[in-house]
């Protein structure tokens, strides 16, 4: 493991301002310069998830290969590095196929279940310079970087100068850099290697996110405010589908159905702002969609839990339970394929080809409903239709009565979060806190019945493949009765749940959050 | 983490060539190094080119009042470092004396830094004391440069037996020949015969060529300046036989 900190970072020859060589000419009298390294190409892989959690937590992972053996280079927001022998590597990677080492054990929690992507990729033409006091002692290094960017678009970046102290030469290399900056008349932080890059390329990081973050005004007109929603959602799913079909991890499938999710609803809640027959016409085929990804999800979710169930086994081993595992990867591969054919499929590209030119193709007149009032309108009919059918369920109330309601929770958390730039923020929070809590409960509550379910739907199939010994099918009752426990678990904390958000606290919060839409 | 001790009785055996020699040669092989230079001439940190001055001198790093990491500096050569000198390391004996358990010393001082080396080489002042002694017990192996004549085969004896008084954990001892006149008789039949004859000699052996005297004048270890010279391969040869032998 090897910490260090640069204490300059510049660049240098760039149109407009002063050479390399003036710059380091500033060193004299005081430093000189030894003879510099033989110049070294390294080849530079910039590393994310696709929705950027490195650099959103402030992490800069590179790839470095070239002369010296391969490793992973890991900075952070403070500047500190870390780094690890790599050996060779391909993209994408999941966490646990990294090598263990000290980059591993801060990289992997941050990035969870997602693969790294390579994000950008670039030459550097790299050449070491000594910096001698005067006992010709090296007390610093000075690292030019020529980077040619060539993924996502070629590029040249105007070269780098860092300054790295030689231990114990701290106060000394803060001069040196100090000398670099006046002559290089700037001192303005460079950001990130990787954010130069992508800005030579015509590129930013953080481009994506599954969040809906369209700004609407209140003012907007209803119809304005839900085209702007659904193109968004339009470019969520299609970002997704290339990383779906490359099954690069698990999240990209996951993002894709929540943005067909909230198509529907954004469909089924306010599709009467559009034209009339568009939402009539494209229901069916979002419900397509969705059914189309449901098998593959499933299977994922088991997949996921997986470890975690077998872990809790009490009675059965681990081992006992693998034959299982064995049936839901088989299941996986088959089931992917269904989904890879649907995603090529033409029914699909006619499908988002024709709602993206009906949705910009949309004539939005200038009068009409504002966003403000619709949102208002519609999220109290949404919050009164959850409270009605929630009030309706009682201890012996059937489960479909529960899944029911948890879909109208679904539309109301959907409309709380397409409409969420015109409320409050504190109110939305608020409210949306409230909601969350009965959401969580329904979802364990229903996760876990579709779980019975599918269990006995695997074991049926597993026993009629002839894959189930005894010890497995004992194995797979003993998970069914876990499930079944914590479906009930949950059942018996709704009653709890609901009291909570039907309470006249969280009512006052949503009538609060209500009221401040377009304020 | 292995300690190795440079040590002899007697001055100008070539410790210091030999410490910085196969710092140096260790730090090649990929081994983080760490030298101190315990010697107040500190001719090992002349030789790195590091001005001879801990912040608080010695007394501040003995008693600990002074991390010892921030004393530390970097060489010119990547995975070596090293702990300078100090002139106030003419007074360690006192400082020791008036620690608690004052032989234990240097073996706790340098306990912390096990996880950043892979080895530190201690390059001891001549002498018999109490620093010498604290140095003894922290040091996994000890390295003795030997004038290949009969009364320093003497005085590694009466080292031998001094170690092998001490209660639990005793360094290893390896002596090899250092500063061999090929032009003496005695040197050349001392030096070919003991190492069959004694286990605790090592077969590589350092001869006196003016290579290694060059050293105070480049400032650089000789394998570093003349890396093909006979001086380096000589140098080279014992560090394979001590890294065989005590790593």
């Amino acid at each position: 493991m090897q910490t260090f900190s640069h204490v300059l970072d510049l660049a240098v020859g760039a149109p407009g301002q002063p050479r390399e060589e003036d710059v380091l000419a500033a060193l004299a009298p005081r430093f000189t310069l030894g003879a510099a390294s033989r110049s070294r190409t390294v080849r530079r892989t910039w590393l994310d998830t696709f929705d950027w959690r490195l650099h959103r937590a402030g992490l800069t992972l590179e790839y470095l290969t070239g002369p010296r053996p391969a490793q992973l280079v890991l900075a952070t927001a403070s500047g500190d590095r870390l780094s690890q022998a790599a050996g060779r590597l391909t993209w994408p990677v999941l966490a646990p196929d990294l090598p263990p080492g000290p980059v591993t054990a801060v990289v992997g929690p941050v990035i969870g279940i997602r693969a790294l992507l390579a994000v950008a990729r670039a030459t550097s033409a790299v050449q070491d310079l000594r910096v001698l006091n005067a006992d010709t002692k090296t007390i610093a290094w000075i690292r030019a970087d020529r980077t040619t960017v060539s993924h996502p678009a070629e590029a040249l970046l105007p070269p780098r100068l860092q300054v790295t102290p030689v231990r114990g030469y701290q106060t000394q290399a803060q001069r040196i850099g100090e000398l670099l900056a006046e002559a290089a008349g700037l001192n303005g932080d460079l950001g990130r290697p990787l954010d130069a890059a992508l800005a030579a390329a015509g590129q930013r990081a953080e481009a994506y996110s599954n969040k809906i973050n369209v700004r609407l005004s209140p003012d907007m007109t209803a119809r304005a405010a839900l085209r702007a929603v659904l193109l968004q959602l339009l470019d969520t799913l299609e970002a997704n589908v290339p990383g779906t079909l490359r099954d690069i991890d698990t999240e990209f499938l996951h993002d894709l159905r929540v943005a067909v999710r909230r198509t529907r609803s954004a469909l089924k809640l306010a599709g009467d702002v559009l034209p009339a027959s568009v939402a009539a016409r494209f229901r069916p085929e979002f419900k397509w969609l969705g059914d189309l990804t449901t098998p593959t999800r499933d299977l994922d979710v088991y997949l996921l839990n997986y470890d975690e169930m077998a872990d809790a086994l009490v009675s059965a081993t681990p081992a006992e339970l693998e034959p299982f595992h064995a049936h839901l990867a088989r299941r996986r591969v088959i089931e992917q394929r269904v989904l890879a054919r649907g995603l090529r499929s033409a029914r699909f590209s006619r499908l988002t080809g024709e709602w993206r030119s009906i949705l910009t193709g949309l004539s939005v007149p200038r009068t009409g409903e504002r966003t403000a009032e619709l949102a208002a309108r519609r999220l109290r009919r949404a919050h009164r239709r959850v409270l009605r059918q929630g009030r309706a369920i009682s201890a012996d109330s059937p489960a479909e009565q529960l899944h029911d309601l948890r879909k109208r929770c679904k539309e109301l958390r959907y409309l709380l979060e397409i409409f969420a730039s015109v409320f409050d923020p504190q109110a939305y929070q608020r409210a949306l806190k409230d909601l969350k809590g009965l959401q969580d409960c329904l979802g364990e509550f229903q996760d876990h019945q579709v779980q019975q379910e599918e269990l006995r739907e695997f074991a049926a199939q597993m026993m009629a493949d002839r894959e189930m010994p005894a010890t497995a099918l004992l194995a797979m009752g003993e998970l069914a009765g876990g499930i079944g426990r914590a479906q009930r678990r949950a059942r018996d904390e709704f009653a709890e749940r609901f009291g909570e958000f039907a309470s006249p606290a969280s009512d006052q919060r949503f009538q609060d959050l209500i009221e401040s839409a377009g304020r | 983490m292995k300690i190795l001790a440079t040590y002899n009785i007697k001055g100008g055996v070539g410790k210091t060539a030999t410490a910085v020699n196969l710092s140096y040669l260790a730090a090649q092989d990929g081994l983080r190094v760490l030298l101190w230079d315990l010697d107040p001439q500190a001719a090992a940190s002349y030789l790195f080119r590091i001005r001879p001055r801990v912040k608080g001198g010695g007394k501040a790093l003995i008693k600990g009042s002074r991390e010892i990491d921030d004393s530390i500096k970097g060489t010119d050569f990547a995975d070596l470092d090293l702990l300078p000198a100090d002139f106030t390391y003419r007074n360690l004996d006192l400082v020791l004396g008036a620690t608690k358990k004052p032989t234990r010393r240097i073996a706790r001082l340098l306990a912390p830094l096990s996880g950043e080396y892979d080895v530190i080489f201690l390059d001891c002042p001549p002498g018999i004391s109490l620093l010498s002694e604290s140095v003894l017990q922290a040091a996994d192996s000890l390295l003795i440069p030997l004038i290949p004549t009969v009364l320093s085969l003497r005085t590694l004896d009466q080292l031998t037996d001094f170690i092998s008084s001490f209660d639990g954990q005793r360094p290893q001892v390896l002596a090899f020949f250092s500063m061999i006149d090929r032009r003496k008789t005695l040197h050349r039949e001392i030096a070919e015969r003991l190492p069959t004859e004694r286990d605790d000699v090592a077969a590589a052996a350092i001869p006196s060529l003016s290579q290694i005297e060059r050293m105070s004048v480049e400032r650089a270890p000789v394998a570093a300046f003349a890396p093909n010279s006979r001086a380096a391969q000589a140098y080279q040869a014992l560090w394979a036989e001590v890294r065989s032998r005590m790593l």
